[in-house]
């Protein structure tokens, strides 16, 4: 710390003050977490999250399709969204010299970031469920939230792009290698890991998103698994949500908080599994 | 002679590819421009039919949202509105101040290494998903406001506020964070050398020069704020009615579309109407994000 003995006195006020208030950021984080393990330990079973989801008694089932719904959304999400936003950060940090439409692009990403998540979930309902006729499915919905990830994904993989230092590039492009040679074989392979690492925190975001899923295609109760990405799905936080708000069961909302705190386990396994990772493979780099 | 045309064609094929490649990228790139022009036509090009019906005055100015009132429905969004920037500005006046402080905290105060832990530790808050702040809202904050402020229901503006605060926290924090870390030690050493303490260094020097970037981190919070939707659906109160005080059930923008989008038929006067609002939400948010990204990009005098 940097208080010393001879620290002024409205100095010492504000930086605990400040002290405090991060402390009390961080006790929030450890609360929310605490108060969710409180009232939804007790439904948390190998029961619940293997068995399929029993509507009436709620008590009796568990809610192993919406951990599955979840999981594809996951997958499908970096399938679509990973090679789109990468190949947009290498025409960005490579390839782009035209500042105008460097600049351009730039803007939307930013403002596409910006975009509430139920819009998203209206574009997606009017083009993919209506325009496109893909209906309410896991496809729609992997579609929409694919186009709310890509910011983040892009964003991740240009500074990714970015550290790569430009003494790689030079000395490959001096070897007689073509721009794109050295893109593939030389700065791609350096830069992937931090890519991949920060895209899987966009798709941990993605996985916990309710609102666009509640416009584009998951259902509160089905019987069996979704046979095709053209069917409706469940997934964690929309029922999380129904189950919150909508269902009369004195169990409710245990098994809402039950439910949701097997979605923060799934986010954060993800999100502090990339940062840790992203960490490791910074020391390990050597440039 | 057959070696120098080997080699010209060598060239001409390399040349093409490098043409390939860099349409190739370019075009994915491009993508993101035509997805954000294509959203806002696609959200225009549908809400603007509902004004052949509505008129555009009863839209903006009137209080009233009953699209199935016995009397004619009913499509202003004033009221809508009033509880959006309600929420938002109130949940902002909490956010804000704490997020600076964290900034300050992380980047004057810590040390490197601890910087290192507690950074990725703030973000997490905004790994927390929206619809488990709801929970949490519903479940132990909404309670303890109705026993704060002595009221039947604790799900109105303020609950709502509270947790939108949470949420846009680790934006703010992180982006203010970022700006203070960007200016040079030359300016503190320059501030110490003339014996300022170290508040005086931050309130004096540091802070005015993170100036434009601490605001960006206000304004892109302020969008999130604008847009978040599960929290306000779970805990805002659902009340269509013009808000008379903050302790009073609202219904933002948001909750709206994601309440009545489920329940109207494709084509309707009610679903234009709905993406026409889902039209002004979007434009409100493209101008806070616009101008949050115009305030980054203004030159420094550094």
């Amino acid at each position: 710390m940097i208080l010393k003995r001879n620290t002024p006195l409205q100095e010492l006020v504000y930086f605990s003050l400040f002290g405090l208030i991060t402390a009390c950021a961080i006790l929030l984080l450890v609360a929310v977490i605490g108060l969710l393990l409180s009232s939804g330990y007790a439904v948390l079973s190998w029961q619940f999250l293997t068995e399929s989801w029993q509507h009436r008694e709620i008590t009796k089932g568990g809610v192993f399709p919406a951990i599955f719904g979840s999981f594809m959304i996951g997958i499908g999400v970096s399938v679509v969204s990973f090679p789109l936003g990468i190949a947009t950060a290498l025409f960005l940090t490579e390839y782009s010299k035209n500042q105008v439409l460097k600049r351009i692009i730039q803007l939307s990403i930013r403002n596409l970031a910006g975009v509430p998540s139920v819009v998203y979930g209206l574009f997606g309902l009017g083009i993919f469920v209506h325009m496109l006729s893909l209906g309410m499915s896991l496809l729609s919905a992997i579609l929409t939230l694919s186009l709310m990830t890509l910011p983040w994904v892009i964003v991740s993989s240009a500074e990714s792009l970015l550290s790569v230092p430009q003494k790689f590039r030079d000395s490959s492009l001096a070897l007689g290698a073509t721009p794109f040679q050295t893109t593939c074989r030389i700065t791609l392979p350096c830069a992937l890991p931090g890519c991949i690492t920060g895209s899987i925190i966009g798709v941990a975001r993605a996985m916990g998103e309710t609102a666009p899923i509640i416009l584009v295609g998951a259902t509160f109760y089905m019987s069996r698994l979704p046979q095709s990405i053209l069917d409706p799905f469940m997934a964690l936080p929309y029922h999380a949500f129904i189950l919150a708000t909508q269902h009369s069961s004195p169990h409710a909302f245990a098994y809402a908080a039950g439910t949701s705190v097997v979605l923060m386990v799934m986010t954060f396994v993800l999100s502090l599994g990339a940062i840790l990772l992203r960490t490791y493979l910074r020391r390990r780099k050597n440039w | 002679m057959a070696v120098t045309r080997a080699y010209i064609m060598r060239k001409h094929s390399q040349h093409a590819l490098r043409h390939a490649d860099y349409l190739l990228f370019g075009l994915v790139a491009v993508f993101t421009v035509f997805l954000l022009l294509s959203i806002f036509l696609f959200l225009f090009l549908t809400g603007i039919q509902a004004f052949t019906e509505i008129s555009v005055s009863q839209f903006f100015t009137t209080l009233r949202w009953d699209p199935t009132a016995m009397s004619g429905p009913k499509y202003g969004i004033l009221s809508q509105l009033a509880g959006t920037l309600s929420i938002s500005v109130l949940s902002l006046l909490i956010a804000v101040p704490a997020g600076l402080s964290i900034a300050i905290c992380l980047s004057e105060m810590l040390s490197p290494r601890l910087r290192e832990i507690l950074k990725p530790t703030i973000e997490m808050i905004a790994s927390i998903p929206s619809v488990v702040l709801g929970l949490v809202g519903l479940l132990y904050v909404a309670p303890l406001i109705a026993r704060v402020f002595h009221i039947s229901n604790g799900l109105n503006a303020v609950t709502a506020s509270l947790l939108i605060a949470i949420a846009v926290l680790p934006t703010i924090a992180s982006i203010c964070e970022d700006a203070l870390s960007c200016v040079p030690d030359r300016l503190r050493d320059a501030s110490f050398a003339l014996g300022a303490t170290r508040w005086t260094t931050i309130k004096r020097v540091v802070i005015p020069t993170a100036r434009s970037g601490i605001l960006a981190g206000i304004m892109l919070g302020f969008g999130r704020a604008i847009g978040e939707t599960m929290i306000v659906l779970m805990v805002a109160g659902n009340s269509l009615a013009f808000p008379k005080s903050l302790l009073d059930p609202v219904r933002p923008i948001t909750a709206n579309i994601a309440i009545e989008i489920k329940e109207v038929t494709l084509g309707s006067i009610h679903w234009d109407a709905l993406f026409a609002v889902g039209c002004v939400l979007f434009l409100l948010t493209f101008i806070i994000n616009f101008a949050a990204d115009f305030v980054i990009h203004a030159k420094d005098p550094l």
